[in-house]
């Protein structure tokens, strides 16, 4: 039981990098983005890419390090992933969802939009690379180290928790010290308000998917280390990702962090009594007890 | 000659598909069309829909044959009774998912039906007895059967499908230009100003969610006896619930001979992207669904973007009293 837990940390911690771009998606620019589970395949693919064909193209060594499954090529591919992901956000914004905010379409319109924007990139990956499972490291046995109290753990679920923490730190510094930081946080509050203090809107929104693409790629990829590579893997993460989100309030960031580990921690301990397949049914039915006895989530009031 | 036939057989398989979903169309088009209600679980109907009416119309298996075939029950019953009973289980269930999100903003509903259509969807795939789990059932029974020489017999089940689009567009354009299809569109407008005019906000959305899913049962029914043989992986998100969007946008949400159209002139397009990849190089041919889907996906966020009213529009005048 405690290893489920140990587990359903570190998927929980996947899906709080998902819900946290989300939940300033939905806090800023208003809409339920159905795309946000396809961006981090995207995230996943293109780190695929880069490790298995760019970079040993380019001659960079393919060793792991110690008794980790990646090394140099993934440390590159990770950052320049999350870049690359943050950029496809941005795209996706300027080519779909500005148009319709300057027609003044409603959320939904929005939110529908990204969901045909979700299979428009779903439908790229199958092209691109088929529909069945990948690796980074294929065939190679990972071997886990056995922590106090007998928790078996691998050393790249460790280095995923620690590359969690890093980016929330990171993200946590960001809103709270700078300025920009703070004026996404009054947007966030009050688009309105935001606007009349002169803070630039529309900046904001660029910087809202830039940090949300590459949050969520990061968080493909780490998915992509643990498990694995599969073309749905986005779309089975955003039932979780959605439940996390309300979970902690929706605009919340914090809340999504404690929502992805609340939910992530349920998803892996219910398969002690469920089969693994109903995991994203557990997220699901989560979400649905929290619609009915407290909608505005668990952190309700402001960002802070 | 020969040929001839060949060419009906595939226009009438054809407008088979597009008949049913036309069915689909118009349920969404209550939802969404008329009431604003954005339900992207019909997935879920369709699967409910189609699982419920076999269930109703087979005959549990006996013998040899329940070694192999699970099914929670088999009441051996006429077509009728499946399309009936599909609609009611949708019913039942929309109910259910419309308690906990009617009442908040709209795109909880949406979270909440997506989440729903994939339960569906896992709960049919593992509960081996339920519905016989990832391998479905098979040999659903076709109505008026022995009418005909089975070779023609789809031309039969064509004039049963276009009868049942036929009796549910006159009962919602009946509907719809009742006073009651009149609050809707107020809903869907202006929720304040129609809670404003004394009008139960949440019993009225709950009635369309409610009525559209029971007519998405019937066309999960009628899918169901059409391919006569149905499994989980069937009611996927893409061939269930994100087609039938882009066919009622395309035709024009809140009208129903819109939805009625879109939901041919896509399935045209769909087959007729079929045509087009067959002519890519043998090495691509195995991931041509997925060009065509990227295709279907393209054309949905262009109506958006530039035709969001679709093909028709909305009918705007919907009562004889109002000029």
């Amino acid at each position: 039981m405690l290893e489920l837990i140990v587990y359903g940390v570190v998927f929980g911690s996947i899906i709080s990098l998902g819900a946290i771009g989300l939940t300033l998606v939905f806090g800023i620019i208003r809409f339920a983005n159905f795309a946000h589970g396809d961006l981090m395949t995207a995230g996943a693919y293109v780190a695929l890419f880069l490790v298995t064909g760019l970079l040993g193209w380019l001659g960079v060594p393919d060793t792991n390090f110690g008794p980790l499954s990646f090394g140099w090529r993934m440390l590159i591919a990770f950052p320049v992933s999350m870049a690359a992901v943050g950029g496809l956000a941005i795209a996706m914004d300027r080519i779909l969802f500005s148009k319709l905010r300057a027609k003044k379409s409603s959320a939904v319109i929005l939110a529908m939009s990204s969901l045909g924007a979700a299979f428009i990139v779903r439908m790229i990956i199958l092209i691109l690379w088929g529909a069945d499972s990948l690796f980074y490291r294929p065939g190679m046995l990972r071997h886990a180290v056995e922590l106090p109290l007998g928790i078996k753990i691998r050393p790249d679920q460790i280095l995923i928790l620690a590359i969690v923490v890093l980016l929330v730190g990171t993200l946590h510094f960001f809103l709270q010290k700078t300025k920009m930081g703070k004026a996404m946080r009054a947007t966030a509050d009050n688009m309105e308000l935001a606007l009349v203090s002169g803070i630039n809107t529309e900046k904001i929104i660029t910087l809202t998917w830039l940090i949300g693409g590459a949050l969520g790629a990061a968080g493909g990829i780490l998915y992509g280390i643990d498990v694995q590579l599969h073309p749905y893997m986005g779309w089975n993460f955003l039932i979780p990702l959605f439940a996390a989100t309300i979970l902690g309030t929706i605009g919340n960031v914090y809340g999504a962090l404690w929502g992805g580990l609340i939910i992530g921690v349920a998803q892996q301990v219910s398969t002690a009594f469920l089969l693994p397949t109903y995991k994203p049914a557990v997220a699901f039915m989560l979400m649905i007890v929290i619609l009915l006895i407290k909608p505005k989530g668990l952190f309700g009031g402001s960002s802070d | 000659m020969e040929e001839l036939a060949r060419i009906s057989a595939y226009l009438v398989s054809l407008a088979i598909m597009a008949g049913i979903y036309s069915v689909f169309c118009l349920g969404l088009n209550i939802q969404w069309g008329y009431t604003g209600l954005f339900n992207i679980g019909i997935a879920g109907f369709f699967c409910i829909g189609a699982y419920t009416s076999a269930l109703i119309t087979t005959p549990k298996p006996t013998g040899v044959y329940a070694r192999y075939v699970h099914q929670l029950f088999g009441l051996d019953m006429p077509f009728i009774v499946g399309l009936i009973g599909a609609a009611i289980v949708c019913g039942i269930v929309a109910y259910l998912i419309g308690i906990p999100t009617l009442r908040l903003r709209e795109d909880y509903l949406a979270i909440a039906t997506l989440g729903i259509a994939e339960t569906i969807r896992l709960i049919f795939n593992n509960e081996q007895w339920l519905a016989n789990g990832p391998r479905g059932l098979m040999g659903l029974p076709q109505p008026l059967s022995w009418l005909v020489d089975p070779k023609h017999y789809n031309y039969v089940y064509l004039a049963i499908v276009l009868t049942v689009v036929l009796i549910i567009y006159l009962l919602i354009e009946r509907a719809i230009r009742s006073p009651w299809g009149r609050v809707l569109r107020a809903i869907r407008e202006d929720e304040i100003s129609a809670a404003m005019s004394g009008k139960d906000i949440f019993k009225f959305k709950m009635q369309a969610l409610v009525l559209g899913s029971m007519i998405m049962g019937i066309g999960g029914a009628l899918y169901a006896h059409y391919t006569r043989a149905i499994s989980p992986s069937v009611f996927t998100p893409l061939y269930g619930t994100f087609i039938i969007w882009v066919m009622l946008m395309a035709g024009g949400s809140g009208n129903n001979k819109g939805a009625i159209l879109g939901a041919f002139v896509v399935w045209g397009i769909w087959i007729g992207t079929k045509f087009m990849t067959d002519m890519l190089p043998y090495t691509l041919k195995a991931r041509a669904p997925y060009i065509r889907f990227l295709f279907i996906g393209i054309l949905l966020e262009i109506i958006l973007i530039y035709r969001p009213q679709g093909l028709l529009g909305e009918e705007k005048r919907v009562s004889k009293l109002v000029e």
